[in-house]
């Protein structure tokens, strides 16, 4: 199978008080298209960066990045926003919706930034997959924690990226909530063939995709594919 | 595999969009955010609209300013020669002698100085005498009539038909006279003035040796169009003579010229009042963007670019500056209305006020242009925000280096003060230091601000209570508002109180010393042979001789062997008529500050005279430098022999020039009287026996001068306090902006400790005491800044002393801090009258 992420020797370190501190630490993996992938790990591990290094949001100090076949770390800001743009998807712990735009609106944002046509009915049959086609019009303040994850997943699969990364996607929801969010999320994934990759420390969220890279201290503690893939 | 890198295709429309949709619940903030230049606006678009509506009045009635189309003024008598010249100019001519002089109002038995104008001819030839009745005008130089001033009419309670005596000549009263050509109303309350018919002036027996008059000779012509060529050909042979030539066109520029100072004043305050605004605007946006680096890093997330991140708040911050802007105008276009009410007093046309488009025009490109520019610099970091944000808050920022850009748009920000005060001062000196100065200032708080949050976080007592520590903590803590309140606020405040000192110096400055010692009444026009009788009057009268000084007319000849068309640099010198005096030792009002005093030469000596150093200053002399003196025909040489230090605010007859005795006692001469009136009554009766007895003498009643100077200083201080207020009221508002934007910093700790179980009382108490000690230390930074700028403006500009009002300035302190802290608890008594989960929701 194509791999649509390859990561080679990469490492993070950050500048702390005058000392360097080493939060990654020569990673390396490649994730196929259209896999189910979480990385865990405890708090502090390096997986969030890893996660911001893989999604092309910061910058690795050493090692490449290869998202879909274009090389990150080449990138400025501007085109690794425009990467993000055509060929990911994100989902966070907090939601992060814009609180000024409607839910239909936060949906059709990737679109209009991509300079589609057209896009509104595309976002309403989204937001009629997560449920929420009746709270359209609703700002994020006027919906409770699970609606606003709804929103975020229809907001994440509407650009149809290349592969979609969840933070966190359930740690702000309860246990009923969650399961439903994640039934929402892999079903649309499944729907849709995206790549997924998920950083969680939620081991029964991660016992779902199909392969789990543990993460520790900023290096790989393991890389164990789940039995029935 | 796609490998390449993807095009995106970001319509411009979007961007408004965007910027509409994500301005939606922040519009009401945003105003109050741009609300700090609305005022400035506003200020400056009235002035600017009253200077366009001003100059059009002014070029609209030039020619009733003159009254005609030229005007020839001496103070010297006229040569035969020129009197031939005089006599063939223009197809109309009227002529005026104009002089001080008591009038006598025989049926009240009141005397007042007045302006005494002898008119012959048809005078004005533009424009009218204002009179009531009308026909007054017309009439009043067929027969001994007089018209008199409304003022004095209403003084002395006189009515038409009543009778004045000017000298020894009695004169009906045949109208009130309601305005003159080109006077204004303060002019006429200070002098008022009295018109009589020429031909009656010798009888009058007012005109005596040294007696000041002034000569003034009006020309009306069928074709005007060759009368300033005509000036301009004819000023050297004027100026020899001692005239000046006055025409509708030079009227124009003069009267124009002499306003250009009140705008500048105006435009300035105006201008401080925006530069307030500037400190509002890039203090509250700073907060804005603050606010918005969630929103803004999640977009960077879904791929929006840097560039465009930075144009969707660049749409917001330009669209509420043009809603700021417009606001601005159209409140500065009502209050120019309202300015002319303020000024009517000192205007001497009559303005017609239109809403001026080019002030508007001007007033909104400004607004825009400050409210972005100012807020560039917040807008600029847009730039800079990581999508980071988005999954995590604190992340290690990319080095430490400011972006090139924030130094150019300080630079900008600098360069337009800069401009934009030397539009307004005109010189580069004055503009430096002002621009300097509020540099110097901004400088000084956040040193100030740093210094703060060192020493408190040092000092700190680790075993003062949780309120306490928690309260002064806040104001080093990451997200402290620190810095930016100090700075707001203590720009505020430093503006308002230096606008409150400055104006107090002002006042100060001109209020001229009236104890019960010193003299309230002067005589002057005493000849030779009135001394002894009015000595002896004065003395009947049981009042004091004060102070009696003889007074000689004369002018300077030659310094240093130059005369004054060799000596081009110094016209001023030889320009002036002086009155000098003689005396043979110093008043307590004098001191010698260079040189050495000589208080009497014997004949045949060298005269060594002594002058006020500031006015040996303005005519370029030093000591040892020789004066030929023209004293009314004779040429005197002297030497400069000493400079005083005079102390012109003591109320006596001082002199620029004094010569020795034994020298000018033979000098045609008047003499200057002083004395203490202790009642009005007695006043009354000694000025009424004094125009009586002694027709040519005035009589200055200091007392009536006092209480005019007082109307005029309380009217100029209006229109100080009018514009001034502009900039205190704007100062108060960015005060309170400032305080409400920083509020939201707030917000989620105080949540998060009632969510704890902290009191009311508790969150409350902690806010306070970060307010308090906040409010206290900017308005003490702010206060001692205006405190420095005042004496350094006391000192340098306005040459006075700078005692600081104690009391006010107190007050001053104590109601900035009472706002700071007033505006912040209140703005955190809002958040707690809702549940803590609804504000957590919202804010989350």
């Amino acid at each position: 199978m194509e791999s649509i992420l390859n990561i080679r020797n990469v490492s993070k370190i950050y500048q702390s008080a005058g000392k360097e501190l080493t939060v990654l630490n020569n990673i390396n993996f490649s994730i196929d298209a259209g896999s189910t992938v979480a990385i865990t790990g405890p708090s502090g591990s390096g997986k969030t960066t890893l996660l911001g290094l893989c999604a092309g949001l910061d910058r690795a100090s050493n090692g490449t990045v290869e998202l879909n076949g274009i090389a990150l770390e080449k990138l400025n800001e501007d085109e690794r926003a425009a990467v993000r743009n055509q060929y990911v998807g994100f989902i966070f712990q907090n939601f992060q919706l814009l609180p000024t735009l409607t839910a239909l609106e936060n949906v059709m944002v990737p679109l209009e930034l991509r300079g589609a046509k057209n896009i509104k009915a595309h976002a309403m049959d989204l937001l009629d997959k997560v449920g929420l086609a009746d709270r359209s019009h609703h700002y994020p303040v006027q919906l409770s924690g699970g609606e606003q994850q709804r929103v975020s997943l229809a907001r994440a699969f509407s650009n149809a990226p290349a592969i979609l990364f969840a933070d966190e996607p359930t740690g702000n929801l309860d246990a009923e909530t969650s399961e439903k969010v994640i039934k929402l999320l892999f079903d649309l994934n499944k729907d849709a063939g995206t790549t997924l990759v998920i950083v969680t420390h939620d081991l029964e969220l991660a016992a779902r995709t199909s392969r789990t890279i543990k993460v520790k201290g900023g290096i790989i503690l393991s890389d164990e594919k789940a039995s029935y893939a | 595999m796609p490998n390449q890198i993807p095009k995106q295709n970001i319509k411009f429309s979007w961007l408004f969009k965007m910027a509409w949709r994500d301005s939606r619940k922040n519009r009401s903030r945003l105003l109050l955010f741009i609300s700090s230049i609305v005022l400035g606006i506003a200020a400056l678009v009235a002035v600017y609209s009253f200077k366009d509506n001003l100059q059009r009045d002014i070029d609209s009635q030039a020619k009733e300013l003159t009254g005609a189309d030229l005007v020839l003024d001496s103070r010297k008598g006229v040569s035969k020669a020129m009197q031939k010249m005089l006599d063939t100019l223009g197809d109309d001519r009227s002529q005026e002698k104009t002089f001080a002089s008591m009038i006598y109002f025989q049926k009240g038995g009141g005397s007042r100085l007045v302006q005494m104008k002898a008119l012959q001819g048809k005078y004005p030839y533009y424009g009218i005498i204002e009179t009531i009745p009308a026909k007054a005008a017309d009439g009043f130089q067929n027969d001994q009539y007089a018209l008199v001033d409304q003022t004095l009419m209403l003084q002395f309670g006189a009515k038409v038909g009543d009778s004045v005596k000017v000298g020894e000549l009695n004169f009906k009263i045949l109208g009130t006279l309601i305005k003159a050509p080109g006077q204004t109303g303060i002019a006429s309350s200070v002098a008022p003035t009295v018109y009589i018919p020429l031909k009656y002036l010798d009888k009058t027996n007012l005109i005596k040796t040294g007696s000041r008059i002034n000569n003034k000779f009006y020309y009306r012509y069928n074709d005007p169009s060759g009368v300033d060529e005509w000036v301009k050909k004819n000023e050297p042979k004027l100026e020899k003579e001692g005239f000046d030539a006055d025409t509708v066109e030079s009227r124009k520029e003069q009267t124009g010229r002499s306003f250009k100072d009140v705008n500048r004043f105006l435009a300035l305050s105006g201008f401080i009042a925006l530069l307030l605004g500037c400190v509002g605007v890039g203090s509250a946006i700073h907060v804005y963007i603050q606010e918005k680096l969630s929103a803004i890093a999640t977009l960077r997330c879904l791929g929006l670019k840097s560039r465009h991140a930075f144009l969707i708040y660049l749409v917001q911050i330009f669209f509420i500056g043009l809603i700021a802007a417009l606001l601005g105008s159209i409140l500065g276009t009502a209050i120019q209305f309202l300015l002319p009410l303020v000024l009517k007093d000192f205007l001497p046309v009559e303005i017609t006020m239109q809403v001026s488009w080019p002030a508007v025009g001007q007033g909104i490109l400004l607004g825009l242009i400050i409210s972005i520019l100012f807020a560039l610099p917040s807008l600029l970091a847009v730039r800079k925000i990581s999508p980071l944000n988005a999954i995590r808050i604190s992340f290690e920022k990319a080095g430490g280096k400011r972006d090139p850009l924030t130094w150019l748009v300080y630079i900008l920000m600098a360069a337009f003060v800069t401009g934009f005060t030397h539009l307004q001062m005109k010189t580069w000196v004055q503009t430096l230091a002002f621009t300097l100065s509020i540099g110097i200032a901004f400088i000084l708080l956040i040193v100030l601000s740093k210094l703060l949050m060192f020493l408190v976080k040092k000092l700190l007592p680790k075993s003062s209570s949780y309120l306490w520590r928690q309260g002064f903590a806040n104001l080093y803590r990451p997200n402290n508002q620190t810095l930016m309140l100090t700075v707001s606020i203590g720009l505020s405040t430093a503006f308002i109180c230096t606008l409150f000192f400055v104006q107090g110096i002002l006042m100060n400055r001109v209020t001229l010393s009236s104890g019960s010692n010193q003299p309230n009444m002067v005589m002057f026009d005493i000849q030779n042979t009135q001394k002894e009788g009015l000595d002896s009057l004065t003395k009947a009268f049981k009042l004091p001789l004060m102070n009696q000084v003889p007074v000689i007319t004369m002018r300077i000849e030659e310094i240093n062997g130059k005369k004054a068309n060799a000596d081009t640099n110094n016209r001023r010198a030889y320009r002036n008529e002086i009155r000098a005096t003689y005396q043979d030792s110093l008043t307590a009002a004098e001191k010698i500050v260079e040189g050495k005093w000589i208080g009497r030469i014997k004949s045949g000596e060298t005269i060594y005279i002594s002058l006020d150093q500031r006015y040996a200053q303005q005519i370029n002399v030093g000591l040892n430098d020789k004066i030929l003196f023209n004293v009314q025909g004779m040429m005197i040489p002297t030497v400069v022999g000493s400079f005083r230090e005079v102390n012109w605010s003591k109320m006596q007859t001082n002199f620029r020039v004094v010569f020795p005795a034994g020298v000018l006692e033979e000098a045609p001469q008047f003499h200057v009287l002083m004395t203490r009136v202790s009642t009005s009554e007695m006043s009354a009766k000694f000025q009424g026996e004094v125009v009586q007895k002694f027709p040519n003498v005035s009589v200055i009643d200091l007392d009536l001068v006092l209480k005019l100077l007082d109307e005029l200083l309380s009217k100029i201080g209006f229109v100080i306090q009018f514009m001034a207020g502009f900039s205190m009221v704007t100062g108060w508002i960015v005060l309170i902006s400032a305080v409400l934007t920083s509020k939201n910093q707030r917000i989620k700790e105080s949540i998060l400790l009632r969510t704890m179980g902290a009191s009311r009382k508790q969150i409350l108490a902690i806010n306070a005491i970060e307010y308090f000690f906040l409010g206290a230390f900017a308005a003490g930074a702010g206060l001692i800044l205006a405190l420095g700028g005042s004496w350094a403006l006391a000192k340098f500009t306005f040459d006075a002393n700078f005692v600081p009002p104690f009391v006010p300035t107190l007050l001053l302190f104590g109601s900035v801090m009472l706002i700071v802290v007033v505006t912040g608890v209140l703005s955190t008594r809002s958040i707690l009258n809702q549940p803590p989960l609804k504000i957590l929701r919202t804010e989350g």
